[in-house]
């Protein structure tokens, strides 16, 4: 009895030693040189939904446009391009857009994709089948047909400049009901399991119908990590071959990993409740945009891995963005002493911003900004509140004096700076100017690309003059990549394209 | 049996208070699942078209009732943040979770028990200085702690372990244990360096009793006088300190299981609450509350077995 019990602890001790062994071994199988290319990469947050329908988180769709097309795609600039639709056709009075479809395209489910598919997708987007509509964008739909089995007719109420853009929506196969627990879309790769609270795993479509974007690599692996440090060791350890990682990471792991980083097309912004005082006067707007130092929050926050912003706008966006803005609220805390003592707070207040506790990026910047307006005699008191708080009381219920935060970026112009329309729902910086609102509206049936830049360029105008907010900058998006690991894509809107990504064989 | 029926009706009580205790505290926090859910790009018509099916539109007594009717037919609902049933989910997390549980007790117990008899007789000499450091260091350092320094030295470093990620047993028994065996150290250190001060507190108690005193004035050598008589007694705090390591691991370690990416009780907790998935939420408590309970039970149950003396009161 007494040997065995002992032989038994031993064997427990011993433990470890074995698996230690058996280390080395599994590494191996773990890197590229296996007969399947995977790639392991991490995201920061769970899908809401696998049913596109139903999902409108930017990290689902940043997974899942490798498995769903749309008839319209984007390339890294951003610009609409040909997705299942080879070509499309406007007509003269921008009402009727006629998409000639892909032939030979099949679902993951072996189905073959016709016009019959989008006019099914369309009529449940717009609610053109008697159901409540799924998208209150695609409302603007009157009535969509196929003429033929590859040509897909839509026809809009009234001419929408920002239409386009809205059929990168997936297009989805009639008659499958299975969406929401295994998605089937046309794009270069299947969906293969999600497990809740660990992986998403997809692999490649063999059967793609276009060669040049037949994903290299077998298998992607997309780990849901919310631990920024977990991120660094799971790298470092190699159990993830490329990561998006925090800034403050990135020197940790320069060398041994490529770092490669670019514009996200976000707008980080110090949002002040435009509807309450002291904020409802554009003074003290001012006053503070002119105290804030931008730089060193690019500087210290993101070690510089960032673009300074004058407008809610992003640079990346270069057909839209209006650069003439730049320099406008450079520090002078002259200039910012003198709008406060117009507005009768020349000595001085104290307001509180709430910020959303899941982003320490934005907690830096917080503590960052309340040194800067110090020497205003403004106290800024930070609150950190959980992202579903900061939600409802913040973004929804607009019960806050000031944020900090960062809105994603969209592809059309009108989804990012329409957000400060009076009438826009969400509109929780309570910023309202009838002449932007007339302007944003005007370009929103503008159907000369150029007119309608510059209107939104004058929009922008608007937004910092009257210093709606203090915007800060578009913190950049930072990948740490395996150094065999190339072909890493940036999009100015969140996309992990997977079919891009190879293993160079050394 | 009187007294089994009364801890039966105890415990039922206790169950529905703490769930309607957690409803109550849920309808108060704000924040609304629906937009927690689909984050702030939501298209208002999904909002609404979410709200409707996870059935939010409705007054919340009428909720609580439904969900309680749901229970006593056994079902738990459904997570508004996974679309599944939570049953489903707490089945899966459970099965990480209790793996995970197993391999840190069998460690805990594999390294506590030997140490702690070893320490009681030898803590006095030079040599167990090292080892009394190391218990020492186990119960002040917390266990997220030595997870991470077992992440840098044993994943980063030599690259003997996994930093992250769970391989189902099923899959591959051998990645499976690999996957676990740093959470299962890090649980194990702290629990270990508990149970060593318990097993060297009690074992040190029961040799200055006079039974003892006995045995070794009729010549009883000490091998045998530890093994047949002090060890026994002994083991009564340890199945306390045992029990208690139970309810912990198998509560889910919110920490350990974040840090290592592993789906278990811990990460559905935290992930639960920040996206207000009440269904979930409660379907936790429920399994939590029972946890606790049942692990009492089974604790109470092996005194009797260990010490006799206990049935006979």
């Amino acid at each position: 009895m007494k040997k065995r019990v002992l032989g038994l602890v031993l064997a427990f001790c011993l433990l470890p030693v074995v698996f230690a062994g058996c280390g080395s071994q599994g590494e191996t199988a773990s890197s590229g040189e296996a007969d399947t290319a995977v790639v392991r990469m991490n995201i920061g947050s769970e899908p809401d939904s696998l049913d596109p329908w139903q999902s409108a988180a930017t990290d689902t769709e940043a997974i899942f446009h490798n498995v769903f097309e749309g008839l319209c795609s984007f390339d890294e600039t951003g610009a609409i391009v040909p997705g299942l639709a080879q070509r499309w056709e406007v007509a003269s009075d921008g009402l009727t857009y006629t998409f000639f479809l892909r032939e030979g395209v099949q679902f993951h489910n072996g189905k073959e994709f016709t016009a019959e598919d989008a006019v099914y997708t369309y009529n449940r987007l717009a609610g053109l089948d008697g159901e409540e509509p799924l998208s209150s964008d695609f409302t603007v739909v009157e009535s969509v047909e196929a003429s033929d089995e590859h040509t897909f007719v839509v026809h809009l109420k009234q001419p929408s400049a920002a239409f386009l853009a809205l059929n990168i929506e997936p297009i989805l196969p009639e008659g499958y009901e299975e969406q929401a627990t295994h998605p089937v879309g046309t794009g270069p790769f299947r969906f293969v399991e999600y497990t809740p609270a660990q992986r998403v795993v997809l692999e490649k479509n063999p059967d793609y119908y276009d060669q040049e974007k037949m994903p290299r690599i077998d298998r992607a692996e997309i780990y849901i990590m919310t631990d920024p440090a977990a991120v660094v060791s799971a790298l470092q350890s190699g159990s993830l071959d490329v990561a998006s990682i925090e800034a403050d990471d990135a020197q940790v792991l320069e060398g041994q990993f490529d770092i490669v980083n670019a514009p996200q097309n976000m707008v980080q912004i110090l949002a002040l409740n435009n509807s309450q005082a002291p904020f409802d006067d554009v003074r003290v707007r001012q006053a503070i945009s002119y105290a804030v130092d931008k730089d060193q929050i690019v500087d210290s926050v993101f070690g510089g891995y960032a673009t300074k912003l004058y407008t809610n706008f992003s640079p990346v966006m270069e057909t839209y963005y209006n650069d003439s803005l730049e320099g406008t609220y450079d520090t002078d805390l002259e200039k910012a002493q003198a709008l406060l003592d117009e507005a009768g707070l020349g000595d001085g207040f104290t307001f509180t911003v709430k910020v959303p506790s899941n982003y320490q990026p934005h907690i830096d910047t917080a503590q960052i900004l309340a040194q800067q307006l110090r020497p205003l005699q403004i106290t800024m008191e930070i609150e950190t509140v959980e992202w579903a708080t900061w939600l409802e009381d913040v973004y929804t219920n607009a019960n806050y004096q000031g944020t900090i935060i960062g809105l994603s970026g969209k592809l059309d112009p009108q989804d990012v700076l329409g957000r400060f329309a009076s009438d826009y729902d969400r509109n929780f910086y309570r910023y309202s100017n009838p002449e932007y609102d007339q302007l944003l509206a005007s370009a929103a049936t503008e159907l000369d690309p150029e007119a309608r830049a510059e209107t939104y360029k004058r929009c922008q105008e608007i937004l910092t003059q009257d210093a709606a907010g203090v915007f800060l900058c578009d913190p950049n998006l930072v990948v740490a990549c395996r150094k065999d690991l190339k072909g890493y894509t940036f999009y100015p809107v969140g996309f992990l394209d997977f079919s891009k990504l190879y293993y160079e064989t050394a | 049996m009187a007294y089994y029926v009364r801890k039966v009706a105890g415990f039922l009580v206790t169950l529905f208070l703490v769930s309607l205790l957690t409803f109550l505290v849920f309808q108060i926090l704000p924040g609304d699942p629906a937009r927690v859910i689909l984050g702030v790009d939501a298209d208002p018509l999904q909002l609404q078209q979410l709200r409707e099916e996870l059935g939010m539109d409705r007054p919340a007594p009428l909720r609580f009732l439904e969900w309680l009717g749901g229970v006593l037919r056994g079902d738990l609902g459904t997570s508004y943040r996974y679309h599944q049933p939570v049953s489903a989910l707490l089945g899966s997390a459970l099965g990480v979770t209790a793996q995970l549980a197993v391999y840190a007790l069998v460690l805990t117990a594999a390294v506590g028990l030997p140490v702690g008899i070893w320490l009681a007789h030898h803590s006095k000499k030079k040599y167990a200085l090292p080892v009394s450091l190391l218990s020492q260091l186990g119960l002040s350092v917390p266990s997220f702690c030595v997870g991470v320094l077992l992440v840098s030295v044993f994943s980063v470093g030599l690259g003997w372990f996994p930093s992250m990620g769970y391989t189902p047993f099923s899959q591959d028994p051998l990645a499976c244990v690999k996957s676990l065996t740093l959470p299962a150290v890090s649980i194990a250190f702290g629990s270990a360096a508990v149970l060593i001060r318990y097993v060297q507190a009690s074992i040190l108690e029961q040799e200055g009793q006079e039974y003892v005193k006995t045995a070794r004035s009729k010549g009883v050598p000490g091998s045998r006088i530890l093994r047949v008589h002090v060890l026994r007694n002994s083991l009564i705090p340890v199945l306390t300190v045992f029990g208690m390591t139970i309810t912990d691991v198998l509560g889910g370690s919110i920490l350990v299981e974040n840090l290592f990416s592993l789906p278990g009780i811990g990460r559905l907790i935290a992930t639960s609450i920040n996206s207000r998935d009440l269904p979930l939420i409660q379907g936790l408590v429920l399994y939590l509350a029972a946890l606790v309970v049942v692990c009492n039970f089974g604790v109470d149950l092996f005194y009797s077995v260990v010490d006799p003396r206990i049935r006979r009161k």
